[in-house]
């Protein structure tokens, strides 16, 4: 990686050891490593029960009657609830409550919860749910998403009218485009514990990147007060989108209140699949038109993404897919329609990339074909079109007014030095690995590039904000926060941004319960660097000037406060001094859609572009991704080593998306829930990764970070799809792309 | 049943009531919950233990069959809390971010230089070919590992 030369030990502010700009390693990395790191399914205490789901085996039927009694018969089973039983909403949802806590009349997808059982041990809970007795009458399950769009069974529908209807350019290319479900697959299942506290209240432990949206749902639906539920944030094996919405939290704290008992649940990974939320599988048609010398003079879209069985973040999914249609290119004349239906299919929602990734597959292939059609290069052609800092936004209009440096990322993407050809015929190095299928007089190689772009934080009017407090305790600085670390790094870098900015070496970062502070958001939409990052610095911040006036100091170290090179007051007298600062930080407001899409939606952008070199047998449709190389536009890297952890993580889910990953449901059932048939990339099929940053200035994140964690996913999965192109000289409209997709389809 | 065997140094006997697996006793009955689970069927690695000097996936072994064998999980490599060389070059290059997948690299790795002295950067990728990591897309664990 060309990472800016900012590995240095110090802050340039105050000498802070391991402050910003640093890659400072991570506090929880140690426990981790040792195994003593307590994850969600992990925990335990004294006297706790087991729970498992009642699931549906049909997507779409009517319940006709559950009868408990035989599991209730069995020894060491505590509850068997149903719908009846929850106490209040019979309905929860990230956006709105859409979906049952449990399904009391109909089910509308495959494996949907229809009761929940406590037992002594997990075997016998799993058991116990087997032996629940749900009779059903089978129903037709809608499934094509074309067909249901017919029928008006819609989350939503978004139209974008921008321009003149009547201006058409002289080159026009179309396609229709199709990108499979994808699975988040994070490596730490749903796992939770609810304990009782004795009151009527209860007490939650469990996977989630977003506490105070549990919390709303749980207490709406447990019909308590607010206080008497406490949402904590714990250890969580990953998320990428799949923790975002409810699932087994309702249930546990359900349990726990009936039982009296504290209960836990782990889902084992075939019940992962469907407990959670996945990418929507979208169908694209597109029209690109320009004029002789490439200009875009119009863009048309129809996006359509399949939502399932309910709502969950659809609506959102569907903007982002309608408002970044265009990718990070300039375009007076836009018209997109897009449409998020409801089916019996899985229910999808948040993954990495979040409706951008989608339409990148889609643009960035229109991209080619229209270069190829002006008999253009495709990255001349990008330049000529290349969205900057004080453009409007091709689809919803707004002017840009933070950096954006889509040229910068192209140009420098191009420049990055290319690898050698390769003409090992070590195994490693060939398509198809040890398997020695391939030879390399059969290899082709592909080169191919993508472009993406996408917000950054919660957009179309919401009040996006976090809340984080700083405090000086004997111990040293606090900060809590209930913003969840799912992986990615906020933990170490709220700690940097606490350091750099208060002096004080010695931080500590705390993820604390819903009772205890306000809302940090969700851990999606790469926005917590930036809103509890800023929430952090702020805080840090005027708690240092506070401390600073009051005791007419210079500046404050882990020593104390400092005025003319003399300590005037210790840091263990600060200590006692009850010194904290809570602050609420909040992105530049952003506005709702007009009848037209238009308006200002967005708070930030972030830009990135990808090159992948691929090699190919093209009689066998093996594909080895050699390596990736990326441009990104992160603001200001406030931990080097972190936001490469990032880029190359998500490279390789966009990697898996063009390759491999997909969930198959067939007739609105999934057919590959286990690892052994959902396919995730290992290390043989990771690609080389170089990575270039490029820092502009003049973002509001804190020292002008940008988000940095769903842009490596955006165009990845489209470059690989490029490279292949080039090397086969097919269509390729389609990811994953399987080798049956090229083999059969006969190459060149 | 009671199983007796040699866990991490020291002699332990646990008692096992279904047929379960190596992984479930040693979280559920043990009390060791480093090694995670993650698939249970043998895909991931995250339950990657050695047993009597062989890299196993604890999820894939029964409980009984360890009987008076030798088991090294990740609770016990390092000495005496300090980390493992495998497990420090991790923590230096980054190698860490949700860390569900580490507990099994670790095993991977101290099991790779156990057998290899010198590891080459593609016996590395081939020892870790049967570890998934969502996170990091192995880049950072390669930089660790390939230091050492």
């Amino acid at each position: 990686m060309t990472a800016p030369p900012s590995t240095t030990l110090t802050d340039h502010v105050t000498g802070t050891v391991n402050g910003i700009g640093e890659s400072t390693v991570r506090p929880d990395g140690i426990p981790k490593l040792q195994g003593s790191f307590a994850y969600a399914s992990d925990l335990e205490t004294e006297g706790m029960l087991w729970a498992a789901t009642v699931r549906s085996p049909h997507p779409h039927a009517r319940i006709v009657d559950i009868d408990p009694g035989p599991a209730l018969a069995i020894g060491g089973v505590h509850a068997v609830l149903t719908a009846e039983d929850v106490p209040g909403r019979l309905l929860f949802g990230l956006e709105h409550p859409d979906q049952p806590v449990l399904a009391s009349d109909v089910v509308r997808y495959w494996g949907e919860p229809v009761a929940i059982v406590a037992a002594e041990d997990p075997e016998t809970a799993r058991i116990a749910a087997a032996a629940v007795t749900v009779e059903y009458v089978v129903l037709d399950p809608l499934v094509d998403p074309e067909e249901a769009d017919t029928r008006d069974e819609v989350f939503r529908r978004i139209r974008i009218r921008r321009g003149d209807q009547d201006v058409r350019g002289s080159v026009v290319v179309e396609g229709v485009y199709e990108v499979g479900m994808q699975d988040q697959a994070p490596l730490g299942t749903e796992a939770g514990l609810a304990i009782p506290d004795g009151e009527g209240g209860v007490d939650l432990y469990a996977t989630t990147q977003y506490v105070h949206a549990d919390h709303s749902q749980i207490v709406a639906s447990l019909d308590l007060t607010a206080e008497m539920v406490r949402s904590h944030p714990t250890g969580i094996g990953g998320a990428f989108g799949a923790r975002e919405d409810v699932n087994l939290h309702i249930h546990l704290c359900m349990l726990a209140l009936y039982t009296r008992r504290p209960v836990k649940q782990v889902y084992q990974r075939s019940e992962s699949f469907t407990g959670h939320v996945h990418r929507h599988p979208a169908r694209l048609r597109y029209r690109h038109e320009a004029d002789e010398d490439g200009r875009l003079v119009r863009v048309e879209a129809d996006v359509l993404i399949d939502g399932g069985a309910y709502a969950s973040t659809t609506s959102a999914v569907l903007g982002n897919a309608c408002y970044f249609a265009v990718g990070p290119y300039k375009c007076d004349n836009v018209n997109v329609d897009g449409v998020g239906v409801r089916t019996n299919n899985p229910p999808c929602g948040a993954m990495r990339g979040f409706g951008a990734v989608q339409v990148c597959f889609a643009h960035e292939a229109q991209m080619d074909r229209l270069a190829a059609a002006l008999d253009m290069d495709p990255l001349e052609l990008r330049r000529r079109n290349a969205l900057a800092t004080g453009d409007a936004l091709a689809t919803t209009g707004q002017r840009i007014d933070t950096p954006l440096p889509t040229r910068e990322v192209i140009d420098s993407l191009v420049a990055m030095p290319m690898p050698e050809d390769d003409d090992s015929e070590d195994p490693l190095r060939l398509p198809g690995g040890t398997g020695l299928t391939t030879e390399r007089r059969d290899v082709r190689r592909g080169v191919g590039y993508a472009f993406g772009i996408k917000n950054l934080g919660f957009s179309e009017g919401s009040d996006d904000y976090a809340q984080a407090r700083v405090l000086l305790s004997p111990q040293g600085a606090i900060v809590e926060t209930a913003a969840i670390e799912v992986g990615q790094g906020l933990v170490t870098v709220v700690g940097q941004i606490a350091r750099s900015a208060l002096g004080i070496g010695n931080v500590e970062v705390r993820h604390i319960d819903t009772s205890r502070i306000g809302s940090a958001g969700s851990t999606s939409a790469s926005r917590q660097t930036q809103l509890t990052g800023g929430a952090v610095l702020a805080a840090a911040t005027a708690l240092r000037d506070r401390v600073l006036t009051e005791f007419a100091g210079e500046y404050l170290d882990d020593d104390g406060v400092w005025r003319d090179g003399e300590l005037v007051v210790p840091y263990a007298e600060l200590a006692s001094g009850g010194w904290e600062e809570t602050t609420t930080f909040r992105h530049p407001p952003t506005e709702e859609p007009d009848e037209n899409g238009q308006g200002t939606l967005h708070a930030d952008f972030a830009v990135a572009g990808h090159r992948a070199i691929v090699d190919v047998d093209v009689g066998l449709g093996l594909v080895r991704v050699v390596r990736i190389d990326t441009a990104q536009d992160v603001g200001k890297a406030l931990n080097p080593e972190s936001v490469r952890g990032q880029i190359e993580g998500g490279i390789l889910q966009g990697v898996g998306l063009a390759m491999m990953e997909e969930l198959i449901v067939e007739g609105g059932v999934i057919r590959n829930p286990t690892f052994t048939d959902y396919l995730l990339p290992t290390v043989l099929d990771a690609p080389d990764v170089e990575a270039l940053l490029i820092e502009q200035e003049g973002s509001w994140g804190p020292h002008g970070a940008k988000g940095v964690g769903e842009p490596p996913t955006i165009s990845s999965t489209a470059a690989v799809a490029a490279a292949i192109r080039e090397a086969t000289g097919l269509a390729l409209p389609r990811v994953p792309i399987r080798p049956e997709h090229v083999a059969l389809e006969g190459g060149v | 049943m009671i199983v007796m065997f040699e866990l991490n140094g020291k002699s332990v006997s646990a008692r096992v009531v279904h047929p379960t697996s190596l992984l479930a006793m040693l979280r559920d009955e043990l009390r060791l919950p480093g090694s995670k689970n993650a698939c249970e069927e043998g895909e991931c690695g995250s339950c990657s233990v050695i047993l009597d000097g062989d890299l196993v996936c604890s999820c894939l072994v029964m409980a009984a069959d360890v009987e008076r064998s030798v088991v090294t999980t990740v609770e016990g490599v390092g000495d005496d809390g300090k980390l493992h060389p495998v497990q420090q070059a991790m923590l230096d290059s980054g190698g860490v971010q949700c860390g569900f997948c580490t507990p099994g690299i670790v095993m991977t790795a101290v099991d790779l230089f156990d057998r290899v002295e010198s590891p080459s950067p593609d016996d590395i990728r081939e020892a870790l070919a049967g570890n998934i990591c969502r996170c990091t897309g192995y880049g950072a664990i390669l930089r660790g590992l390939e230091a050492l």
